[in-house]
Parts: C-alpha cells; structure tokens; sequence
C-alpha cells in the first residue's frame, strides 16, 4: 500500500459477529494509543463505529479490545510498540459476543463472576470492631497477588479454554473468587468453593497461561486457579465438597 | 461437582503411574540388555505374583486416567456434552481395562 510516513493504515471490524475489517488511514501521532486512533476514526471517518471507553487511564476496564491478534486494553497500548509496518487491525475481543463493532456484550463476563461467587459477603454488621488484617499473612498476599483487576475481560479473551468450552466461568471470575477465598472477613467461602468446583469450574483450566501472558495489570490466573484447584482437591477428599 | 471428582481420580491416579512409569521403563531398557524374546519375558513374569500385581495396578490406573482425559479432549475439541460423553468416557475407560487385564494375564498366567 503507498502511504504517507505519517499515517497508519487501520483496519476496524465493522458489524456484529458476522461483519468484515474497515480499512481506514489514521494521522501517525506522537505517543498515540490505540484508543486514540479508533476515537479518531469516529471523530473524522466513521461517527456510527461502536467501541466503549470510559477512564482512558487503565482503571475502569472498559477499553479492551484485539489489537494485531492480541487481546489489550487499547488506552494503555502504544501504537509505537505494536504496529506493524504501520499496520493495525483493531477487533472486538475474542470469546464474548459482538453487539456492534468493536463493543462486546460483557453480560456473560459478569454472569460468571456472579456464578462464582465472586462477591463478598460479611459476617459482621457496622456495630462490630472493624477486622484487621495483617499484612504480612500469607492469606493477604494471595489476596494482594490478585485484587488489581479492573474486570476488562482481557484474560477472558485469551482464554483457549473459554474458546473450547464456553460455559467455563474463566480466568477472571476464578482470580475474584480465589481472592475472596483467602479473605478471613468473608462468610460465603464453602458455597463458592463448591461453585468454582462445578462442571464450568477451576479444573477446566489446563495452565496453558495466555491468561498471564495478557493480564494488562500482569496478574497470575493460573496460579489464583491452583489455588483453588488444591481447595477443591482437599476438600473432595475429605468429603467436604 | 461430578468433574471435579473426576479431577481428583485423574490426579491421584497419576501419583500411582508416576513411579510406576519410572519403573516400567527402567525395565524396558534392563529388558533388551540380554536381546528382546518372548522366552525371556515370559521367564520373569509367568506366575509372579509381584509383576501380576504391579502390572494390574498400572492397568486400573491408565484406564481411570486416560478415560477422563479422553472425556476432556472430547468435551473441548468435539464440543460433545450430556450422557453420550459420559459413556463413551466409561466404554473407553473399561476397554482399557479389559484389553489391559487381557494382556496382563498373557504373560502372569
């Protein structure tokens, strides 16, 4: 393709689950985001391309998408770092489906951190001392190795597993809910240890790691699921499953 | 819950085919030092108790945990699910064990 040096030819999916690639040339900028270039497609080409973004600072999750193949969130990925020869192609995340464009609907993402168990519940009421919890426990740096998520769905998208077998509840509900295992405030554990030893649950996992590999805050799945693989293990033998 | 069961038989039947792997082919290699014929074979382990024993655990082992792995690799590449899996898993499972118990006594026998 002759281009300018200082464009990027972009292709954008356009349609839901049966659409095709947009070819677009975007202005090559200076520190520039992929999320930059798909809001300056909207802006200046196409103001009907559906994508979602909200923070644009990595905190809210909302951003991601698969930039050259790769799931990202695209507000924190440098188009320097993955173009190309200049060349992007921005598509919806993988394993979720497309309601338009470039937005998935999240609604079986967070159906599976609910499937999980994947929320606190107390056992004290706000006339009971406040619990503290000791750094240094072993139990709270599990907690600490997995609590930065910010939902984006990232390791769900680059999850072979979730691709092979949909129902499985994934890295991200898994990582929540191992989290929550290890918090000594929470009263729902034997409930969410039998939910994440379900048929969708942690022995799904085969340790393959893209997970890992994707994380855009480089937490570990894998190990909060082996961790729960080794509850599960426990308790089924003895007979607390 | 009925897999994760089938996750802790997996596992635990591959405690028992660790060692016992080591062992089966640490013996293959002895076994070819003096040239590989049935004489030879069947001199080791026709009537001991000890080789019908190893060899019979080892069988029950595989059998357990090459059925479920199958049962995954069908679940996810075949996207095959409900009670068709579980019996095929079963058949497969108990196949094993019948060509395996089969072979075992060929030689123990």
């Amino acid at each position: 393709m002759n281009r300018a040096d200082d464009t990027l030819a972009v292709e954008i999916w356009k349609g839901g689950t049966d659409g095709r690639l947009a070819a677009f040339e975007v202005p090559l900028r200076a520190n520039q985001t992929v999320l930059d270039v798909v809001t300056w497609v909207q802006r200046h080409r196409d103001p009907a391309l559906a994508y979602r973004f909200a923070c644009r600072v990595g905190m809210c999750g909302s951003c991601a998408m698969t930039v050259n193949g790769k799931p990202r969130w695209t507000c924190r990925t440098h188009v320097a770092k993955v173009a190309v020869e200049r060349h992007l192609t921005i598509e919806p995340l993988r394993n979720l489906p497309v309601i338009k464009d470039l937005a998935c609907d999240m609604t079986v993402f967070f159906e599976k951190w609910q499937a999980a168990r994947g929320r606190f519940e107390g056992r004290t009421t706000r006339h009971d001392e406040v619990v503290q919890l000791a750094p240094d426990t072993p139990a709270r740096v599990a907690i600490d190795a997995g609590i930065e998520c910010i939902n984006c769905a990232v390791c769900y998208a680059a999850c072979d597993v979730v691709a092979w077998k949909p129902d499985y509840l994934g890295p991200a509900a898994l990582n929540r809910a191992w989290t929550l295992q290890n918090d000594t405030r929470d009263a729902g554990q034997e409930a969410r240890l039998a939910a994440v030893a379900g048929d969708a649950g942690c022995h799904n996992c085969h340790s393959l790691q893209g997970c890992v590999a994707h994380c855009p805050k480089a937490l570990n799945p894998t190990a909060a699921i082996a961790g729960l693989k080794r509850a599960v293990f426990r308790a089924a033998l003895s007979g607390d499953l | 819950m009925w897999s994760s069961y089938l996750y802790v038989a997996q596992r635990l039947t591959a405690f028992v085919l660790a060692p016992l792997v080591l062992v089966h082919l640490a013996l293959i290699v002895f076994a070819v030092q003096d040239g590989l014929s049935a004489a030879e074979i069947l001199g080791r382990t026709r009537g001991s108790l000890g080789w019908g024993c190893f060899y019979g655990i080892f069988v029950v082992a595989a059998a357990i945990h090459a059925a479920i792995g199958m049962r995954s690799v069908a679940a996810e590449f075949l996207r095959w699910r409900g009670w068709g899996l579980e019996a095929s898993a079963t058949c497969f499972g108990l196949s094993l064990i019948v060509l395996g118990a089969r072979a075992v006594a060929a030689v123990v026998l």
